[in-house]
């Protein structure tokens, strides 16, 4: 099946997120969608999707034009959808999920799940999916229900498949599962697209790319460009994919973890017997997918969660007991990962969120009173000295773009002199601007001396940054490796494998992940 | 009450060090309390030497009788007792080795408690009448039942509906008024149902159309409805009675061979068809949420309505319908406080059996059978109060009505273990 936009256009109220695009997708094409964070690509797939109308433009399968009025026709035309947040009800079974919408019954309104359930089997089987079709969602890892999402797709006859970025959840070892089930689609006669801003990932699979900047297209691109070519594209300027940094210098180990275990509201062990070293002046990266357990560790250090054994020491004092508050008086800065429930409080003006942890100290407060010349000063201050773009530090904050929210938050938690700097996720929905000037100045902070712990679930930036990785799987330290481990030990590792056996395998050539062969071609 | 004894032994993935959960004093304590009130309290210092209780069971129209049993109430409370401490003990022993304990245990240890306190409270006032406090205690879950099911079927897609209290209302008013212009009850019954859904269209219009705070909107109901009872009541009802508010009442209709059952019979069997479709509409729901495609779709809504949104399902449209069916639930089960009772309307008549309806949804954890089995919980408390209030017993009266109040905080407080709502519970659903 052919698919084709022609001049899409989509305006939420004054801003356009998607300005008069084409794209065309051949049959049994994986083409690519390319773009930032912000571009317009999830936009626009959910416009395709039915799920927004689009203010102009049209869309034409096999060159006969369609109009959606909601998902249930985009996908009787034969498009389904795997969105990047996964449309599943976790409380459902698998079966269920799949039936739901579609269901098929038996002698009159009662389910009938046995249907439900040869269909999950047929296709998990056609495909090696490995799905038990009675187990509970939320019980499955990510990989498993993003095969769920297909096997929906799929018992709905979907001729074209469109990927929100599929790879974000996924370990480098799932994302080359997901490649070779995406290569056995296309074999099918499935024409995917493929939305992410993973070069590496575009090139590995796709058979065409279509670069999206700002909303519009800015190029066509072929699998053979270079990654800089594709990042150039992307950005619209010349990046420095990596950042310059010099050697780490680091100094004692001022702050260190022992046995730390962390058990959730459910009572699982979320972060598991965790001990870590930091020096002064060195980064150390904690590495993983998402949901392994590095946020409720970052968060038990600052004390948000309070952990169900272990210790936490800073400069030789325990910091058990102690309240948020007073772990952030005694020096810690904290990034958290979630900018905007817990970063900034969007509704306040920018100069008050530069002030959210020290509103009551001097120089913004005397006695009771807050000092409002003083903390307009020291906002303009950090403003040219972050490079904020703003028009006002009076507006709220929630006017600024994710870049530079992410900014204020660094001026706020840097501002101060530091003893640990602890930061989740720092550069998460960036553009690579934000990201080139975050990075450098968690680097100046780790220059000055201070211990960073750096929580990242993109290798790409810990990669960058760190100067040595430790990998988290399941709440457990997998290994601390040096910063210049090879990416596949990395990605074993991030999939539960020890240190040593990772490196075993990449060595004898069995692991060799094909994102990373993608890399290594000359470009 | 539950067996929320849960406690588990924690395994690290990965073969790490176990670690094991703290000991749940929570119900160990409870039953040894409850215990040591039956042996003490009822039992060695209950002031019952010598006295007796007789428990009586026959209606009359039994197939078989069964003959009155007495007791002699020391030796009962005191043996009772013993066998609640050990009972206790066992609980105690296996919550510290964290082990869980069926739903059996508590139970069990309800029935005996209620036994003793029972023996105790009737020694020396004649005899409990089983069979009428039984029958009393479905009488007062009727409502509840209903009100219950209402909630249950909003909440389930996902909008919270505080505003029972006046569709129950709302249908006791409009029951009694037309089986009273009618001069037929069921005429009554039939009108109900349309009470209780035009409280949930305003409802639905308010909470999925314009995303008003659902809770607000359902308080707002309440106090809407009381004002329009009550005006229309000691305006239009109290100027003549006889044709707006003459007493209907819906006949009982035994079912034969059934309804001769001992106890149980007079109890469940011979009633009014309003009971009767109070058993078929639990069953339909039952059926229905867990197996059927609207339960489904139901379900989804309720839990994830952006991902029944990406598979077609109209999410507001299957919201708005659900309300209606729970409202007409609600209404019906109104008519129980005038037709279904033989009662004329009066004002404010619901007096806050909404509430606990909702408390019943939460304590049966959303699910038809289980908020049931806790409506028919509150509707025994609340009878035994009266029946015990009414024999003389040395329990003040007002305490025991308080009793199913206090069961329901602490139901509600989530006593019982954790209960999950549905997740979208109380969320407008919008498109961007």
């Amino acid at each position: 099946m052919k698919l084709e936009l022609r001049g899409i256009t989509k305006r939420f109220g004054s801003f356009t997120a998607n300005d008069s695009i084409d794209l065309v997708v051949e049959p049994g094409e994986i083409h690519a969608l390319l773009g930032e964070n912000g571009a317009g690509k999830s936009t626009l797939m959910n416009t395709l999707y039915g799920l927004y109308a689009p203010e102009e433009g049209e869309i034409l399968i096999d060159d006969r034009p369609v109009a959606f009025s909601g998902p249930g026709d985009a996908v009787s035309a034969g498009i389904g959808m795997v969105h990047q947040h996964f449309m599943l009800v976790p409380v459902f079974t698998v079966a269920e999920s799949v039936a739901l919408g579609y269901e098929p019954t038996k002698s009159g309104a009662l389910l009938d799940l046995g249907e439900a359930r040869r269909k999950v089997t047929e296709i998990s089987a056609r495909f090696g999916f490995h799905i038990d079709p009675d187990a509970v969602i939320e019980d499955l890892p990510v990989g498993a229900q993003q095969r769920v999402e297909i096997i929906k797709a799929l018992s709905r006859d979907a001729k074209i498949l469109i990927l929100d970025e599929p790879t974000a959840v996924l370990t480098p070892q799932e994302t080359d599962e997901l490649i070779e089930i995406m290569r056995q689609l296309k074999a099918g006669g499935t024409s995917i697209v493929f939305i992410t801003h993973k070069l590496r990932e575009v090139r590995a699979i796709a058979d065409g790319i279509t670069v999206i900047r700002r909303g519009k297209v800015v190029g066509e691109a072929s699998p053979e460009s270079s990654e800089s070519e594709l990042a150039g594209l992307m950005v619209g300027r010349d990046v420095h994919l990596t950042t310059d940094k010099t050697d780490a210098d680091p100094g004692e180990a001022t702050f260190s973890v022992r046995g730390l275990t962390v058990v959730d509201k459910s009572e699982s062990v979320v972060v598991s017997d965790v001990s870590l070293d930091v020096r002064r002046g060195e980064i150390l990266a904690i590495a993983g997918v998402d949901g392994n357990g590095q946020s409720e560790l970052a968060e038990a250090i600052v004390g948000l969660v309070e952990p169900r054994s272990g210790t936490i020491s800073l400069d030789g004092d325990d910091l058990a007991g102690l309240s948020v508050k007073e772990r952030l008086r005694k020096g810690i800065g904290f990034v958290p990962e979630d900018r905007s429930t817990d970063g900034v409080i969007a509704s306040f003006t920018i100069s008050e969120n530069m002030i959210l942890d020290l509103y009551d100290q001097p120089p913004y407060a005397k006695g009771l009173s807050l000092q409002p010349a003083v903390v307009r000063s020291e906002a303009e201050e950090k403003v040219s000295e972050f490079d904020i773009r703003l028009t006002s530090i009076d507006d709220p904050i929630s006017t600024l773009s994710g870049g530079n929210q992410q900014k204020v938050v660094l001026s706020r938690e840097l501002g101060r002199p530091l003893r640990l700097l602890v930061a989740s996720q720092p550069t998460r929905g960036l553009d690579v601007g934000s990201i080139e000037f975050v990075h450098k100045r968690i680097i100046a902070e780790r220059d000055s001396g201070t211990p960073c712990v750096i929580v990242s679930t993109e290798l790409d930036e810990v990669f960058n940054i760190a100067d040595r990785i430790a990998v988290m799987y399941r709440g457990r330290i997998v290994g601390v490796v040096p910063a210049d481990t090879p990416r596949d030990v990395l990605g074993l590792m991030m999939a539960g494998v020890p240190e040593d056996e990772a490196l075993a395998r990449v060595e004898d050539g069995s692991a060799a992940t094909e994102i990373s062969a993608a890399e290594e071609d000359p470009a | 009450m539950s067996t929320s004894t849960e406690t588990h032994i924690l395994t690290t993935p990965g073969g790490g060090p176990t670690l094991r959960s703290p000991i749940d004093w929570k119900f160990p304590i409870v039953y040894g309390v409850l215990a040591l009130v039956t042996l003490l309290l009822f039992g060695l210092f209950g002031g019952t030497g010598g006295k007796s209780t007789t428990f009586s069971f026959a209606a009359g129209t039994d197939l078989f009788g069964i003959p009155p049993l007495t007791v002699s109430a020391m030796a009962t409370t005191v043996a009772v007792g013993i066998v609640l401490v050990a009972m206790a003990a066992v609980a105690t022993w296996l919550a510290v080795k964290r082990e869980k304990i069926g739903i059996w245990f508590p139970i069990l240890f309800g029935v005996l408690f209620l036994f003793a306190f029972l023996t105790w409270a009737g020694a020396g006032n004649g005899h409990i009448p089983l069979t009428p406090l039984l029958a009393g205690a479905l009488a007062l879950s009727v409502p509840l039942i209903f009100g219950a099911m209402c909630g249950l079927v909003g909440e389930r897609s996902g909008v919270i509906n505080i505003a029972i209290e006046g569709q129950l209302l709302a249908g006791a008013f409009l029951a009694a008024v037309v089986a009273s212009a009618v001069k037929n009850p069921y005429a009554g019954l039939i009108a109900a149902p349309f009470a209780g859904a035009l409280v949930a269209v305003v409802l639905s219009f308010f909470a999925i159309r314009y995303w008003v705070d659902q809770i607000i909107i359902g308080v707002v109901l309440n106090v809407l409805v009381v004002g329009v009872t009550s005006f229309l009541f000691s305006t239009v009802l109290t100027q003549n009675p006889e044709l707006w508010n003459a007493r209907q009442a819906l006949p009982v209709i035994p079912i034969p061979l059934l309804g001769d059952i001992p106890v149980l019979g007079p109890v469940l069997f011979r009633q009014s068809i309003l009971v009767y479709i109070m058993y078929v509409v639990v069953a339909v729901l039952y059926v229905a949420l867990f197996h059927s495609k609207w339960g489904l779709r139901t379900r989804a809504i309720g839990e994830h309505p952006k991902a029944a949104d990406t598979v077609g399902i109209p999410v507001n449209r299957n919201r708005v319908i659900n309300v209606l069916i729970a409202g007409a639930i609600a209404g019906l089960g109104g008519a129980f406080f005038t037709v279904g009772s033989g009662l004329a309307f009066g004002k404010e008549m619901s007096a806050g059996q909404g509430f606990i309806a909702l408390a019943a949804m939460i304590l049966g954890k959303w699910n038809p059978l289980g908020a049931v089995f806790a409506a028919l919980l509150f509707g025994f408390a609340r009878n035994l109060g009266n029946t015990l209030s009414t024999m003389g017993t040395p329990v003040p009266g007002d305490l025991l009505l308080m009793l199913p109040y206090i069961v329901t905080i602490f139901a509600v407080a989530g006593f019982v273990g954790r209960v999950r709502a549905p997740a979208a519970n109380g969320k407008a659903y919008a498109k961007q």
